[in-house]
């Protein structure tokens, strides 16, 4: 027997929709997810805004109540985990249609490090705000980011470290670039649980972004001013 | 002294002793090893203030209760020290102690004074997929790793969290056949391989050693 409150999204408004999607997000449901965005996609909504009314505004909600304590970090993984089952189906569609860039980021874990959850939100957030993201995953020495730079032309560069023991080596890489004197021609941003304000200014990074969400603001107002930067 | 238990420490510390002249400041994960030292050696001079070792969840807080119980207990001993590495803190706790005036015991984190800061950081770079666990921490799987980490309720997030690891390595500070096999048993659910790789107390041994007389 069906359960009576069982939730046809097919049946629901758009605006209906959107508020189950942001729910659904909430619980880490991800073949819901998937459901909503086609459903969404198959009503002509453009994918830029599928992305950003249903998937990125309902993962605003998952990150501010994990800053507020209500969500932990297995409930913000699972959250994730069904945003990134939306966001592969919208991706092509974003390309495709030529949704707007807010700007390219290349992101990686420092070498010595092999942990990705945060680097990985980080990541898919950033995406989620329309940036493209080029991730180099896990243990990164200073000349795959150099390569990596060299290559895609970024506007921003995300360093990410979880131990004590790996994070000096941001400093590593932003000497280097120092010494190469391509240092200002990036925004460069650390993240990371033992990271903290003293330690990105000390190092020589632009800001330290405490979660994902933070990450996005403060790419975007970096990439604000250096649109202002670049008019003025 | 009686042995404080395993889920005592985990969540309230351990009350010193009001006695001594000497006052360990530490993480409850390491109350049965300083015990155990202080008792092998007979050091009656040396009292133990333990933390929740579940501070270790939140790495922000341990900077300020380690201040915290400092401020509260300085007048009272003649010497404090923390028995805490960074552990997460990314230098702050060291910024603080300095700024404190007390001493804390050197190193990244118990899985490397454990094994001695030098050894350790000598294979740094061939170990970085490694999990380590001591032995409080295989006696508090659950409570620390599994728990924590939401695998009692979400099983699926196993491989999100531990698959880049590829080994787990018991640090064994005692030799005790039922923690290696509850160790190998926490490697399976992890999915990693399994190493056994015994340290005694290491640096913390040498350590009070150093500031006991």
């Amino acid at each position: 027997m069906a359960d009576d409150d069982e939730i046809i999204l097919s049946d629901l408004s758009d605006d209906e929709l959107v508020l189950q999607m942001h729910d659904d997000l909430y619980d880490g449901l991800k073949e819901e997810i998937e459901e909503g965005v086609n459903i969404l996609i198959a009503r002509k909504w453009t994918p830029y805004d599928v992305l950003t009314k249903a998937l990125v505004a309902g993962m605003t909600i998952v990150g501010a109540d994990f800053r507020d304590g209500i969500l932990f970090v297995p409930e913000v993984l699972l959250a994730a985990n069904a945003m990134k089952g939306g966001m592969a189906i919208l991706k092509p569609l974003l390309i495709a249609t030529g949704a707007p860039r807010m700007g390219k980021m290349v992101i990686g874990t420092v070498k010595g490090d092999i942990h990705d959850i945060g680097k990985n939100l980080v990541g898919m957030m950033m995406e989620g705000a329309g940036f493209e993201v080029k991730d180099l995953g896990i243990n990164n020495s200073v000349e795959k980011y150099l390569e990596a730079m060299e290559a895609e032309k970024p506007d921003i560069l995300g360093m990410s470290a979880l131990l004590t023991t790996t994070m000096p080596y941001m400093k590593v890489v932003i000497d280097t670039m120092k010494e190469k004197g391509m240092r200002d021609d990036y925004i460069v941003l650390v993240g990371g649980a033992p990271l903290n304000e003293e330690f990105s200014k000390a190092i020589g990074a632009d800001a330290y972004c405490r979660d994902a969400a933070v990450a996005v603001e403060t790419a975007k107002a970096y990439m604000l001013r250096k649109h202002n930067r670049a008019t003025a | 002294m009686e042995q404080p238990s395993d889920t005592d420490l985990t969540e309230t510390g351990l009350a010193r002793r009001q006695s001594g002249s000497v006052l360990l400041i530490a993480c409850g994960a390491l109350a049965h090893e300083v015990l155990a030292l202080i008792k092998a050696n007979g050091w009656q001079h040396m009292d133990v203030q333990c933390l929740p070792a579940k501070l270790h969840l939140y790495p922000e807080k341990i900077t300020a209760e380690v201040a915290r119980t400092v401020e509260q207990h300085r007048n009272q001993y003649q010497t404090l020290f923390v028995l805490y590495a960074d552990c997460g803190t990314g230098g702050l706790l060291a910024a603080k102690c300095a700024e404190l005036g007390v001493e804390m015991i050197a190193g990244p984190h118990c899985y490397a004074f454990f094994e001695g800061n030098e050894t350790f950081a000598q294979h740094l770079d061939t170990e970085i997929s490694a999990f380590y666990l001591t032995d409080f921490l295989v006696r508090q799987f659950d409570a620390f790793v599994w728990k924590p980490m939401g695998l009692d309720r979400y099983p699926q997030l196993r491989d999100t969290y531990f698959g880049n690891y590829t080994k787990l390595v018991y640090q064994a500070q005692t030799n005790d056949p039922a923690l290696d096999a509850k160790a190998a048993d926490c490697a399976k659910r992890l999915g990693l391989a399994y190493e056994r790789r015994f340290t005694g107390y290491g640096d913390l041994a040498t350590t009070l050693e150093r500031i006991a007389p």
